[in-house]
């Protein structure tokens, strides 16, 4: 883990690549243009990257192996010996999975779509405008962001009883937003920063109204952004486990982060079932992920540096 | 990059705001008219965060300020108001004032409880944070399937958290664990990787950090991309070898990202509830239970569910945070950071 400084080292005594000496011709291999690596350093990088990468990859890849085994031998060390889909079938047909999958995919779609719709607006009023209030709201956003799910549960749990809310979507939908959206506006306004204000002045010579130029100029050219928050948001909802956990009873109204608990728990262990259901819900996020991860980079750093 | 709205809108010569600034010319008494005016050249910016301070007020405002009211009572599942059939039962806690602060800042658990959380929190985001930063620079460069390490090392943000968690149960089984099959072909004993309280404090520590280098990865990145060239290029020609040119560029480069960075991971972990709650529920015995946890345990595990009891650690767990939160940002400020 230490070859990142010695990668270069072997460049940096090179006193030839500086252009204003001409490089003595007693020496010709020593010349290495600025940034080259000598082969040891190269062979160094790629093995500390190699390692890095399986230890990234290889618990995944293991959990995709064993779903294709018998649950018999979930744990043999074998590759797939009897390669099967009884798993994936078992789990489609006979259990409650498509249901759980049915309330997170309505959970979490409208937690997205609500979630980056009113973070990018807040992101926006506090990017471009000093109103009063701005500086509390700003904190308040970031605070919210640190509050534990151990101080609110008791009294959200209450509340949404009252309401009648337990066990519906609606009340996780809502309980999410609070987690996702603080973030996301942050994010948005660093994002939205990065925009020069001179497209807004434009916007508004223009006859636009602020809703109008926040609608038709600034949100398509924010759309990387609006990636991002509707990422961060989405992966919010589809792995949180706490508040789906104390909130969602009753098999067929659990979402997937609460049903797959019930495949390996103290009782039983069906570990067939569980990594057959877990790859089917990893696979469509790891592709989202793939789409916008470009973006994450940006977004991220936008939100970042600029706080 | 705030652009006064007054100042704008004036500038646009719109309505409303040219409707504010006359009012203010003819109005004499002070107060309302600036309130109007403001309300007049505000207010868009305040409708536009309307909807998040609706719902930051009602979801997290109410539940905080009833959880503050609870942590003060004893209240527990057999005392609060609740329905069982067609019999409605009032509520019958009480007020106890602070005994509740008292009971927990006395016992041997919270202290025991805080010290693990603040061991795994600073480990996490200490390791993550190193392997983050050091995996970043090993990428910034010129180098042979660049973009394909990146998604392999990224791969772990991209498949969900629990997904993952239940994925290292798998792996750190002690009887058929693919880890201590590996260690048992090279002749080494099963490790009891979750039964054993150091071990499975290693455990928990292992996983949160292989979720949390990837976005450490991806920010520093982009900390890293940022930084100008020429710098480095200037450096070289002042003769400063690798290690000065990571010290006095890279790393102060990096600083204003890796401050956010550490401050929103360490608030993460500190929080951290999925990892731990999934992989052992806090066992073995209490050994891996962080103070999120605990105070989970509290209100929906035990029984009867001490709802005051939870109520108090949440709140304890807030202040600690929120301590953390003015200490950091107060450390930032003092190094020249504005804001």
């Amino acid at each position: 883990m230490t070859t990142m400084t010695d990668t270069n080292t072997p460049s940096t005594p090179s006193t030839p690549s500086t252009p204003a000496k001409t490089p003595p011709p007693s020496r010709p291999r020593k010349t290495r243009a600025r940034g080259e690596r000598g082969p040891l350093a190269s062979v160094a990088l790629h093995a500390a990257l190699l390692i890095a990468s399986a230890t990234a990859v290889l618990p995944p890849l293991w959990l995709l192996v064993t779903s294709f085994k018998p649950t018999s031998e979930a744990f043999s060390t074998d590759l797939v010996k009897d390669f099967t889909f009884r798993n994936y079938d078992h789990v489609v047909n006979d259990t409650e999975f498509l249901n759980w999958l049915g309330n997170s995919l309505l959970v979490v779609g409208l937690t997205t779509v609500i979630g980056v719709f009113i973070s990018a607006t807040t992101g926006y009023a506090v990017s471009r405008f000093k109103f009063p209030g701005m500086r509390p709201l700003m904190w308040l956003l970031l605070i919210t962001q640190m509050f534990p799910v151990a101080v609110l549960i008791v009294p959200l749990y209450n509340l949404l009883a009252s309401l009648g809310l337990l066990n519906q979507p609606v009340g996780l939908v809502v309980t999410y937003l609070t987690i996702a959206v603080p973030f996301c506006a942050w994010m948005m306004k660093g994002y939205f920063d990065t925009i020069p204000v001179e497209i807004d002045e434009a916007g508004r010579v223009d006859g636009l109204n602020p809703f109008g130029t926040f609608w038709r100029l600034i949100v398509p050219l924010a759309k990387p952004g609006l990636a991002v928050t509707g990422f961060y948001s989405f992966i919010t909802g589809w792995a949180e486990v706490a508040y789906a956990s104390a909130f969602m009873t009753g098999e067929e109204n659990l979402t997937l982060a609460g049903g797959l608990q019930t495949f390996v728990n103290q009782y039983t262990s069906d570990w067939g079932s569980l990594t057959a259901s877990a790859v089917i819900v990893a696979v469509p996020a790891a592709v989202i992920f793939g789409f916008v991860q470009r973006h994450l980079v940006s977004g991220l750093t936008a939100g970042a540096t600029k706080s | 990059m705030a652009v006064d709205s007054s100042r704008s809108l004036a500038k646009a010569a719109d309505a409303p705001g040219a409707r504010g600034r006359g009012r203010r010319t003819g109005d004499t008494g002070k107060t309302p008219g600036r309130l109007r005016r403001s309300l007049s050249t505000h207010w868009y910016a305040w409708a536009m965060v309307a909807p998040v301070v609706a719902v930051i007020g009602v979801i997290i405002g109410y539940p905080l300020v009833r959880g503050l009211y609870l942590s003060t009572t004893d209240a527990n599942e057999a005392n609060v108001e609740r329905t069982i059939g067609m019999n409605h039962i009032p509520a019958t806690y009480k007020s106890v004032g602070l005994d509740n602060y008292t009971a927990v800042l006395s016992d041997g658990i919270f202290w025991d409880r805080l010290t693990w959380t603040i061991v795994w929190t600073v480990s996490c985001v200490a390791i993550s944070f190193g392997l983050g930063l050091v995996l970043a620079n090993m990428l910034n460069r010129k180098l042979a399937g660049r973009s394909l390490y990146r998604m392999a090392l990224i791969l772990p943000w991209a498949v969900p958290a629990f997904v993952s968690v239940f994925t290292w149960r798998l792996l750190f089984n002690e009887k058929n664990g693919i880890l201590n099959k590996i260690l048992a072909g090279g002749g080494i004993d099963a490790i009891p990787w979750l039964n054993d309280p150091t071990w499975a404090k290693l455990s928990v520590i292992t996983v949160n950090v292989w979720l949390g280098v990837p976005f450490m990865l991806v920010a520093m990145l982009g900390g890293l991309q940022s930084i100008p060239g020429e710098l480095y290029e200037a450096a070289e020609m002042d003769g400063a070898n690798a290690w000065q040119r990571f010290r006095h560029i890279t790393l102060p480069g990096l600083r204003t990202v890796s401050s956010t960075v550490i401050l929103i991971s360490g608030i993460w972990t500190f929080n951290m509830f999925p990892v731990i709650f999934l992989l052992t529920r806090g066992g073995p015995g209490d050994a891996t239970e962080i103070l999120v946890t605990y105070a989970y345990r509290l209100s929906f595990v035990v029984s009867p569910r001490d709802f005051a009891g939870s109520a108090a650690w949440g709140v304890i767990i807030l202040a600690l945070l929120s301590l953390f939160a003015v200490v950091y940002r107060r450390a930032l400020r003092k190094q020249g950071e504005v804001w």
